[in-house]
């Protein structure tokens, strides 16, 4: 601490050296009215003020702005009782990706959590086991979280990511009463399932390395695949003889507590703001 | 404590002067990227290099290893006179890692030779062909050599499109190291760990060529028929046959994440975590580590750089028993019991530390005389209040903090020889002795880095090593050691049989010993030894030789310059000595101290049984460590007021009527006192509100009224300043013969034991990747002892008293006749809490009745 203040020290001191400095505080000193009390000073405005026809059509001349605005089109957006959709590229609430066969993307590097600038996202990695593949190869993200309080939208995190796990959504609405409910952990981040998805945890296809996952060569699960399924859990609603993946969706979205009271607390704040 | 001091003569236990400049040595004068420099002869340019700050990538190269010029990524351009004298640039570039400087040589780096810079990317393009890109999911990545460098000395774009080499991964080295191999750039920096440093070559190259990999002797990579050789090492519990105990070393020094700890793995990424810097609990070398934890979670520990205690290297113990500060039986909140009116003991309820305290002051005032027994784990800081509370608010000195096998004689030498003596063997000096004596200390069991200074010394200095044990352990191979086989109990007779003159190895160890800085290193172990102490003195006396004391635990030298042993105040000073007791008195602003001789260990136990102690402040403490650990449950059961200051719930405070939760290393800063009498000070880690035990006994003396001015480390640290070390008179010497040995029965043996270094302590507990690289339990007996007991070797042997049996596989030893060896704590075979034995005592031994594998 004591270096920089000494150096502060020099400057001001060679600053108070040199002449023009203060010439120019002198000049200050004159235009303060402090300094000049009791001399009025006569009021002269700086624009000229226009003269001739100018000069006289100029009071009625404002309300041109106004009548020319009349006819063009508006630009309010009627919030939130009308919603126009962002822009495709909007960055909105980030979603965590799965593989056609209903692995997760994710696999728990970390790199979101370390190029974000606001330190909003936290991730733990674990094992991909035998009984509980959930993404291919060795590890999946265990722990997700990002907090929205921190987020800035920024975009790094969904750069940074190696297997285009972490994308943004177009979802805008993002506002809650609680610091708590604004951080969104994995099920509430996790996409839902799409048709001929098989829900995780399930083996990779077999004969496959996490390489052909990242080449896209994956297209959907495998008959070994729905058999392990089948065999572990028999009432999956993505097996081939299950409910379908709306059945599957509505547990996952029962398990994301977080996304559905912020999806509550939106639709209530909507119908408050609509006409 | 030199830690607030800046005057050492003033400090308890003064810390380690600075290391001595290095004498006058013959240097040469060359030049690095234009910029000329002096080093000693024989330096190499890589480290010249770093001296002047001049980056020079690398991979195999290690400052603690030998140079093998392995990974070829440093290579430098370099001109050196030819034998006209002319400069002449050499035709190829040279690594700098394995080239030593040499007058008038003039090297460019990469950073002013093009030609450099272009090799060093050549080399990295080729590491690189078959490294696959797995940096996101690799533990290496965000700290690893390899990603760094590729960055700073390597191209931005690879130009390999073919398939790159993949194996199976990974695969299990053991159940702690994992290693996958198509990461591995093949720097040998484990295979040579694992030779030059820990000697158990445990992994190393296999196969030629482009299938050149690491790996352990695998018979299905190798296509290996036929008998496998075997070596002297045994098999740990997973049954390979290579265990290690410094396996974890390889893991850290790894420049790529080839080499991973299944403790670990994908637990967290670098950049994510918080570093602390710390001392290791687990043994008195106080070795450097450094915890990196993350929100409140330790996740890892990974050696620290200390050149004069542990260098770069940590046993494994050191590295991965983390886990017991944080082990669901941890006591987060005081509990009290309350006890019926005919003595029964109720539940131990949860309480405030306001109810807790006036609970253990009440029971403390009511119980009368009050005996301590501290344990062994405990900090400098703790130590002391532990002295200074038995002493100046019990009114006792029936203090004692030996949680083992311990004997009056080993008291008196403590007093005598290691109290307020700091600092008079060090590390250093291990490696400047030409001979080191080892009696009753197992280095590589007993006390990890001890062993990895030894063997440096033994590899780089040719020191001799000797050791007093029942046999050549595994340890005392790789040291290139001399035994001297005394049966358990005859150590002393040994001793004394060390005199010039005497016939074959004893009088060549005399030989030996009377050389300048010879060394004997004896461990804790000898206490149960008769005499032991006493020759070791006298022997220490004959040969000029120098003495210094090693015991296991990270607490006991500490508690030894505290104080806390019956007949010793802190710093030396003695109880018997009227001027020392005044001394402390003056300082402590007490009117007397109390001069009645205290009680040791065995005497507070027998003491709590017999009702002459009325109440006992214990902590932390197992009874099973002590040597009757029956005994040892009797008398908690039986004393009438128990007070137990502990982190995790255990056997005292399954009994105590109020426990007092304190906190673990981790969750506190102190002081461990390594076996040399060097302080190693260490900080908080972790945010936490759990107290140190000094402060709980500030606070409990506050309750009883008296003001103990312990309440933080800042005072504890000034008032050890204040008191100082005591030049006045040291205690006598003992002079204790020795016992003569049991007559051995037909069908029984002498019992020799030690602990092994991973075993079933309550410090490993919840760590199963580590206990899977523990050595696997063996009881060892003689060729001939095997034949009498009508055992094979492999078989099963019944160990027994008539406390209890131990049956274990026998490996036939080398060793005396009529002995048996037992590990004390390994799993199956608890040797105290079984047999109610310990080293010296009779055994009987007879073929056991189960097979065992």
């Amino acid at each position: 601490m004591a270096e920089p203040r000494k150096a502060t020290g020099k400057q001001v001191a060679r600053t108070a050296a040199k002449p023009a400095p203060k010439a120019e505080s002198r000049d200050v000193e004159k235009r303060s009215p402090v300094g000049d009390v009791g001399a009025p000073v006569s009021y002269e405005p700086l624009m000229k003020p226009a003269g001739g026809v100018r000069g006289f059509l100029a009071p009625a001349g404002g309300f041109g702005v106004t009548l020319s605005n009349m006819f063009r089109p508006t630009v309010t957006e009627e919030y939130p009782s009308e919603k126009v959709p962002a822009k495709p590229r909007y960055h909105g609430r980030h979603q965590l990706n799965r593989y056609a066969d209903g692995l997760e993307k994710c696999i728990g590097c970390e790199l979101c959590a370390w190029a974000c600038p606001a330190d909003a996202i936290y991730v733990e990695g674990a094992d991909n086991t035998p009984d509980n593949q959930r993404s291919p190869g060795e590890r999946y993200g265990a722990v997700y979280q990002i907090n929205y309080l921190r987020c800035i939208f920024c975009g790094l995190c969904i750069e940074a990511c190696p297997t285009r796990a972490l994308t943004m959504t177009n979802e805008y609405e993002l506002a809650g009463p609680t610091r708590t409910g604004m951080i969104w952990e994995k099920q509430d981040l996790l996409a839902p399932l799409r048709s001929g998805m098989l829900a995780a945890p399930h083996p990779m296809v077999e004969g496959t390395t996490d390489t052909e996952y990242y080449r896209g060569e994956v297209t959907g699960p495998t008959e070994a695949q729905q058999a392990w399924v089948r065999e572990h859990r028999p009432d999956d609603p993505t097996l081939p003889e299950g409910e379908g993946v709306d059945a599957a969706n509505v547990q996952l979205s029962d398990a994301a507590t977080t996304a559905a009271e912020m999806a509550r607390l939106v639709a209530a704040a909507n119908k408050q703001g609509s006409r | 404590m030199t830690i607030t001091s800046s005057n050492p003569a003033t400090s308890l236990v003064p810390a380690a002067p600075a290391p001595a400049a290095p004498t006058d040595v013959e240097t040469v004068t060359f030049s690095i990227d234009g910029i000329e420099t002096s080093a000693p002869k024989g330096t190499l340019v890589i480290r010249a290099a770093e001296e002047l700050g001049i980056q020079i990538p690398r991979f195999c190269d290690h400052p603690l290893l030998a140079p093998a010029g392995a990974c070829r990524q440093c290579l430098v351009e370099v001109w050196a006179p030819g034998r006209d004298g002319k400069l002449a640039k050499m035709p190829k570039p040279q690594a700098s890692c394995t080239l030593e400087a040499t007058p008038g040589m003039e090297v460019k780096t990469q950073h002013t030779s093009a030609e450099a810079d272009k090799a060093q990317h050549g080399v990295m393009e080729l590491l690189l062909i078959n490294h696959p890109l797995d940096c996101p999911v690799c533990d290496k990545g965000g700290e690893c050599p390899l990603q760094n460098q590729a960055m700073s000395n390597g191209r931005a774009s690879a130009r390999f499109v073919d398939v790159k080499r993949t194996f199976a991964k990974p695969i299990a080295i053991s159940t702690q190291i994992l290693l996958d191999r198509e990461r591995c750039i093949l720097c040998q920096r484990c295979t040579r760990f694992s030779e030059e440093i820990a000697g158990d070559t445990f992994i190393d190259l296999q196969k030629r060529g482009a299938s050149q990999q690491i790996g352990t002797f695998d018979t299905d990579v190798l296509g290996f028929a036929g008998d496998l050789p075997t070596g002297a090492s045994t098999l740990d519990t997973s049954g390979k046959p290579f265990a290690s105990y410094f396996s974890g070393n390889t893991v850290q020094i790894c420049p790529v994440g080839a080499l991973t700890s299944a403790a670990y793995r994908f637990r967290s990424r670098p950049f994510d975590l918080v570093s602390t810097p710390g001392i290791s609990e687990h043994d008195s070398n106080g070795s450097a580590i450094r915890i990196d934890h993350r929100r409140g979670v330790v996740l890892r520990r990974l050696a620290g750089d200390d050149p004069a205690v542990n260098q770069e290297w940590i046993s494994d113990k050191d590295r991965f028993a983390f886990t017991w500060q944080s082990a669901p039986d941890r006591i987060t909140t005081p509990l009290v019991r309350e006890r019926t009116d005919d003595g029964t003991r109720g539940e131990l309820v949860p309480a405030s530390w306001v109810e807790a305290l006036g609970a253990a002051a009440a029971g403390l005032r009511a119980a009368g005389a009050v005996g301590v027994l501290p344990g062994g784990r405990l900090t400098l800081e703790d130590a002391y209040a532990y002295a200074k509370f038995a002493r100046v608010v019990l009114g006792t000195n029936d203090v004692d903090g030996r949680a083992r096998p311990h004997s009056d004689e080993e008291e008196a030498f403590l007093a005598h020889r290691v109290a307020g003596r700091t600092l008079e063997v060090t590390f250093g000096d291990l490696d400047r002795a030409p001979a080191v004596l080892l009696v009753g200390l197992e280095p590589e069991e007993e006390a990890g880095i001890l062993f990895l200074r030894l063997r440096q010394a033994v590899v780089h200095h040719r020191a001799r090593v000797v050791s007093v044990a029942a046999l050549a352990s595994r340890g005392l191979e790789r040291l290139s050691g001399t035994l001297l086989a005394a049966a358990p109990g005859t150590e002393a007779e040994v001793l004394d049989g060390i005199t010039a003159g005497a016939p074959d190895e004893l009088g060549a160890t005399a030989g030996l010993l009377g050389a300048e800085n010879a060394v004997i290193l004896v461990g804790e172990r000898l206490a149960s030894v008769p005499g032991g102490f006493t020759a070791v003195l006298a022997l220490a006396e004959r040969t000029g030789a120098r003495l210094a004391w090693v015991p296991r635990r990270a607490g006991e030298r500490g508690a030894v310059e505290a104080g806390l042993l019956p007949s010793v105040l802190p710093g030396g000073r003695t109880v018997a000595d009227s001027a020392a007791r005044v001394d402390l008195a003056a300082a402590w602003d007490v009117d007397a101290l109390p001069s009645a001789p205290g009680r040791s260990t065995g005497a507070i136990v027998a003491g709590a049984r017999d009702g002459s102690l009325g109440g006992l402040l214990v902590g932390g403490l197992e009874p099973a460590d002590l040597p009757d650990p029956a005994l040892a449950r009797d008398a908690l059961d039986r004393v009438g007021f128990l007070v137990s200051l502990e982190v995790r719930a255990s056997e005292v405070t399954d009994r105590a009527d109020v426990v007092l939760p304190v906190a673990p290393p981790v969750e506190r800063g102190g002081t461990f006192v390594t076996w040399e009498g060097r302080p190693r000070p260490f900080p908080q880690a972790l945010v936490s509100h759990a107290l140190p035990d000094h402060r709980v006994l500030d606070r409990l003396a506050d309750e009883l009224g008296v003001v103990l001015g312990l309440g933080s480390l800042a005072e504890v640290h000034a008032e050890l300043d204040q008191i100082g070390g005591w030049d006045g008179a040291r205690a006598a010497a003992p002079a204790v013969g020795a016992d003569e040995p049991p007559a051995v029965a037909p069908g029984t043996a002498v019992l020799a034991t030690w602990h092994q270094l991973l075993d079933n302590g309550r410090l490993q507990t919840g760590e199963q990747h580590l206990a899977g690289t523990a050595k696997r339990p063996v009881a060892r007996i003689s060729a001939g002892t095997a034949a009498a007991a009508g055992v094979a070797d492999g078989g099963a042997l019944a160990v027994s008293t008539d406390a209890g049996t131990i049956t274990l596989p026998v490996a036939v030893t080398d060793m005396p006749d009529h002995v048996v060896w037992l590990p004390t704590n390994a799993p199956g075979s608890a040797v105290r809490d079984t047999l109610h034995a310990d080293a010296g005592d009779l055994v009987r031994v007879a073929a056991g009745s189960t097979e065992v594998a």
